[in-house]
């Protein structure tokens, strides 16, 4: 074991080195492939995320601060004009609004309801690969695709979900005219697609669980429910931080689906489910052709998904360490992600 | 005295046995016992509510348009109707089907090839080689994973219309070629599957650097690379925001025919459904080959990440 240790010196770097006075032109030649090897297998990735994600990051901020058109290209130095322009619009903030509820509505559901699925699959199953495979289904569907088919199953006239709350005796809910009924929609099209491959990544961290554990709980006289939320949810604790956090980045980045979600593809007549990208993407590329003012909208939403994200993280932790202290570590989890 | 032995001896045997089922139980806890009826149901109605949707685009896209805006189910089976849409949706000029078809093929292919390549060599290098600086920057790269990076679309922008490649597949492959979870995957992977004795016997043979890499890093990381090749395959394919603002829909992927169909003939729900289904079909039929490494990649990773 003591050799899969990171701190084990490469070869090349311990006793040869005092002999170098003597080394020979192919051994010097090795001495620098050793030495800049490293440098040039991670070059790629680093030169090229720098041109194609860095670069453009930090170049956001240079171009908020100009007059900027889509057409007429770089214009004057605008100072934060384009931050109090956007901050002025009221559909900003209305597309603030309907993220911040579009996420809640999609990210607290989808966790509790991948939970369930994989303590579902946790259980000693026939054809289990079988069981697995079907959950995962709808991640292979684009989520244009998605959004559109739950476009018709939300119809507001003669959709399939209004007509079946019909039969149970209930009035149809206007999905696309009501605010709250769209971003449930919207919602469930999010949930749809990343619920099962949640689950999985839970039923990875459940099965990592040692059964002594439950042993443990059932000589004690704990019950199933018992011992899901006293044993399963805090082992579990790394790996729902971790799709916490990713379903957060990506949630607030919702733009597929409501673009599909009726055939104007700009929020609804209201801007009712407009949510920040999709409202960048409006007054980049739709109806202001302002990249400047876009790329200030691009930044605000930076800092807000930086903070949530770390909002999050601490909750997230807080609640989740609360319940295992008492509870021995285990190594192979808690090491990746503490 | 004989039979008494016999008595004791088949008892002992007896206890022993069911000594050792209890054993067996207790050792694999309770979850070894054979799931009840309601776990199946249950995940019965999630692979119902899983598979549903899929079906239903094949009903509407069988049914009749007019009909369909009367009834929410118009029929209950799919009929050969469907394939008058297929045939439509193909055929027709604004949507440029086969185009479509090509380019999403072309993007994630070459894209997942060198998201693998570059996270294979990054990662190696991360995970079993030394040098100045190694931690700082693989604390850099997993910190780059929650940085949203979409939100430099604008500059992107400038940048690929400024090098003219709007409306080109290199403005959406370029920006794809490298992503940080790509090299933390490998870096993970390499650093707890590929021992060392494998590189020094490697190197003591007189193997160079890219020699090492070539013929035991590379070998020895397949299985991560294939989970990692698919899992960029699948999300280069249901890519939409970027190739909306860089393609158009006379160089179109797949998702943008979706936007396509949606725009010009957004009355024909018949039409609009066969062409979804259509347009999700191809990866269906991958998920039906590699839907089981699909789970154990996201299986895998859950654990590391």
């Amino acid at each position: 074991m003591a050799v899969l240790t990171p701190q084990r010196p490469a070869p090349g770097s311990g006793a040869p080195e005092r002999e170098s006075r003597r080394l020979g032109f192919s051994q010097r030649l090795g001495r620098w492939d050793v030495k800049l090897s490293p440098y040039l297998y991670i070059s790629p990735f680093f030169i090229l995320f720098a041109v194609t994600g860095l670069f453009p990051l930090a170049y956001t901020a240079y171009v908020s601060v100009h007059d900027w058109s889509l057409l007429g290209g770089q214009g004057e130095f605008v100072g934060l004009q384009n931050f109090s322009d956007v901050l002025a619009q009221p559909t900003f903030w209305k597309s603030l609004g309907n993220t911040l509820s579009i996420f809640v509505l999609s990210s607290v559901p989808q966790v509790i309801i991948a939970i369930t699925i994989a303590a579902l699959l946790d259980q000693n199953l026939r054809s289990a690969t079988f069981w697995r495979m079907g959950v995962l289904i709808p991640y292979v569907v684009a989520p244009v695709a998605v959004s559109m088919i739950f476009g018709r199953l939300f119809a507001d006239q003669y959709g399939l979900i209004n007509s079946m709350l019909g039969i149970i005796g209930m009035d149809p809910i206007a999905w696309h005219g009501d605010r709250l009924a769209s971003h449930v929609a919207i919602a469930s099209i999010v949930n749809y697609r990343w619920v099962g491959y949640n689950a999985l990544i839970f039923l990875a961290a459940m099965q990592a669980v040692p059964r002594e554990l439950y042993e443990a709980a059932v000589i004690d006289g704990a019950g199933r429910v018992r011992q899901f939320f006293s044993i399963t949810v805090p082992q579990i604790r790394a790996t729902i931080i971790f799709v916490v956090i990713t379903s957060t980045i990506g949630g607030l980045q919702i733009f597929d689906e409501v673009r599909m979600f009726d055939a104007t593809g700009l929020g609804g007549p209201d801007r009712n489910w407009m949510t920040t990208v999709l409202y960048l993407y409006d007054v980049a590329w739709g109806n202001q052709h302002s990249l400047g003012r876009a790329s200030a909208v691009a930044w605000m939403l930076f800092l807000l998904i930086v903070l949530i994200g770390f909002v999050n993280f601490l909750i997230t932790r807080q609640i989740s360490t609360s319940g295992a202290a008492k509870k021995p570590k285990r190594k192979s989890i808690t090491r990746g992600n503490a | 005295m004989s039979s008494v032995a016999v008595t004791a001896q088949t008892a002992g045997e007896g206890a022993a046995r069911a000594a050792a089922r209890r054993r067996d139980r207790k050792a694999a806890g309770s979850a070894t016992r054979r799931a009840g009826w309601i776990v199946y149901a249950a995940l019965g109605v999630v692979l119902l509510i899983s598979v549903f949707p899929l079906y239903y685009t094949l009903l509407l896209g069988s049914s009749d348009p007019v009909e369909i805006s009367r009834n929410p189910v118009p029929q209950w089976l799919p009929d050969m109707s469907l394939f008058t849409q297929f045939q439509t949706v193909i055929e027709s000029t604004q949507i440029n089907f086969w185009k479509a078809l090509a380019n999403s093929l072309i993007i994630s292919v070459v894209v997942s090839a060198a998201v693998v390549l570059f996270s294979t060599l990054a990662g190696y290098s991360f995970a079993k080689l030394r040098f100045r600086g190694r931690g700082p920057l693989l604390v850099f790269v997993i910190a780059t994973m929650a940085v949203p990076t979409q939100l430099g679309v604008i500059p992107m922008y400038i940048l690929m219309s400024d090098l003219d490649w709007i409306g080109k597949l290199q403005a959406v492959i370029v920006p794809a070629l490298v992503t940080a979870f790509g090299v933390f995957w490998m870096t993970q992977y390499l650093s707890e599957s590929l021992p060392y004795e494998l590189i020094e016997a490697a190197r003591v043979d007189g193997a160079s650097m890219i020699r090492t890499f070539w013929s035991i890093a590379l070998p020895a990381a397949r299985p991560a690379a294939a989970m990692l090749g698919l899992f960029t395959f699948v999300q280069q394919w249901t890519n939409f925001f970027w190739p909306s603002i860089v393609l158009n829909s006379s160089n179109p992927t797949l998702p943008l025919v979706v936007k396509s169909l949606q725009s010009n003939y957004f009355v024909d729900y018949s039409l609009v459904m066969g062409g979804v289904f259509l347009v999700t079909l191809p990866l269906l039929v991958i998920f039906a080959f590699v839907g089981k490494q699909l789970v154990a990649g996201i299986m895998q990773g859950a654990v590391k990440g």
